[in-house]
């Protein structure tokens, strides 16, 4: 009995790192609506949230249903505090490097084009392999989830290509990105086992294939080593939750 | 004749008419059978009726509204149903119908090319090269004028289902309705 609940327990931590994963940088990426670089990655980040949100949803309202303790989709998302939060850290920075000022004053395109890259490239081979779960309605919502983010992928990877190889500003920044972020995929690596192992190769000669395509260098192997995924997350999580949160905890249950 | 008497069959295939009506609420010149949103329509052991319908995208904001569609186009007719959201099969443009793409095409959106097959031993390596191989699309040709001589303005379009393209010879610009 005892090894049945922690089996469910594993699954949905799991469930819920999908989810927010997905809710978190879809959120992250909302940001650039009405601000895109040009009128069409505007609605394109749009749309990839759109994506990202539908998936979130999913798998939440499936966790609420496994759950059975009145737990609901909204409840999941907007009642949940920073600490509940079971995303890779990757996802809730904002999109400037380190040194920047604020988030709203520094938006880079570069940051966002890298993260969502090392993410898509992630999630196609995740997603990939959730389609066999013998949980039915998770491996239908990766089924689902699998042909949107081939799309988000495919529009990373392009853009990756396009700012790398581009000018020497965009080749700078883009790589400045690039050193920012990649120390935070560890944390995709972290849990190790041997279907992650496979996952990696498979994740590490994507990106490698990519980044010499878009004449970028792979920062060295190292650092610290995040943990989002365990609830341990950066500054940046809870302004984001914050903005996203507050209508809902204002007016709890509000209907329109 | 009275509801309770008709038989199940004939119920059925009636629930199937009255809904080839109810048009998609993003893209109203296509039905929402035509584009293959509805799935099925059961009556079940109780006499009730059951509508399956699935969702495009996992993000598509129009779901709510075709479950309200789906009921109000029921209630004109004095019929009603349990809307139910079933998600596996995954949906795909190749059950947009025939008819469903000569009127996308009419409308000024070019229809999803067929969805490529990954390899069969789908997973990894094969599952990230089917994304480039997606990349190398094959000729979008233009709604407007019907030249293949087109290029892909964005990735996305007015519609996370639709890419943005361009015609290089009537110059108008076109959606393109993806394959998924």
């Amino acid at each position: 009995m005892a090894r049945a609940q922690s089996v469910v327990h594993a699954a949905l931590e799991d469930m819920l790192h999908l989810a927010d994963s997905a809710l978190v940088l879809g959120q992250r990426n909302a940001e650039w609506c009405g601000h895109g670089p040009v009128l069409e990655e505007d609605i394109a980040m749009a749309n990839i949230s759109l994506d990202l949100i539908g998936q979130a949803r999913l798998l939440y309202q499936h966790a609420a249903a496994i759950m059975a303790d009145g737990s609901t989709e909204d409840s999941l998302a907007y009642f949940r505090d920073p600490q509940d939060f079971r995303n890779y850290t990757l996802l809730e920075l904002p999109h400037h490097g380190p040194l920047a000022g604020t988030a709203a004053a520094e938006r880079d395109y570069a940051t966002t084009i890298v993260r969502n890259f090392l993410y898509s490239a992630l999630m196609v081979l995740r997603w990939d392999a959730l389609q066999q779960s013998p949980d039915a309605q998770l491996a239908a919502i990766a089924a689902k989830s699998l042909k949107e983010v081939r799309y988000h992928l495919r529009h990373a990877r392009d853009w990756l290509v396009r700012l790398g190889d581009g000018t020497e500003e965009s080749h700078t920044r883009t790589q400045a990105a690039l050193d920012h972020l990649m120390p935070y995929t560890a944390e995709f690596w972290a849990d190790a086992d041997t279907a992650t192992a496979t996952l990696q190769a498979d994740w590490e000669a994507c990106v490698d294939d990519a980044l010499d395509e878009a004449t970028l260098k792979r920062p060295a192997p190292g650092g610290h080593l995040s943990r989002g995924k365990h609830g341990q997350h950066s500054e940046h999580l809870s302004y984001l939750l914050g903005e996203m949160q507050s209508l809902a905890r204002q007016h709890p249950g509000a209907t329109w | 004749m009275n509801l309770q008497d008709t038989p199940n069959h004939l119920l059925v295939e009636r629930v199937w008419s009255v809904l080839e009506q109810v048009p998609d609420p993003e893209i109203p010149v296509v039905s929402i059978r035509e584009l293959g949103i509805l799935r099925e329509v059961n009556a079940l052991a109780d006499g009730s009726l059951e509508v399956v319908i699935t969702p495009t995208y996992s993000g598509c904001p129009a779901m709510g509204q075709i479950e309200d569609d789906v009921r109000a186009a029921l209630a004109t007719h004095q019929l009603a149903a349990v809307v139910v959201t079933r998600l596996a099969p995954a949906w795909t443009t190749d059950w947009i119908t025939a008819p469903g793409r000569d009127k996308l095409r009419t409308f000024g959106i070019a229809p999803p090319h067929t969805v490529p097959t990954p390899h069969a031993d789908s997973g990894g390596r094969n599952v990230l090269h089917f994304v480039r191989k997606a990349a190398m699309a094959p000729a979008v040709a233009c709604p407007h004028c019907g030249s293949p001589n087109t290029t892909e303005t964005s990735h996305f379009g007015s519609t996370a289902c639709k890419a943005l393209y361009k015609c290089l010879d009537c110059l108008e610009p076109f959606d393109y309705f993806k394959p998924y």
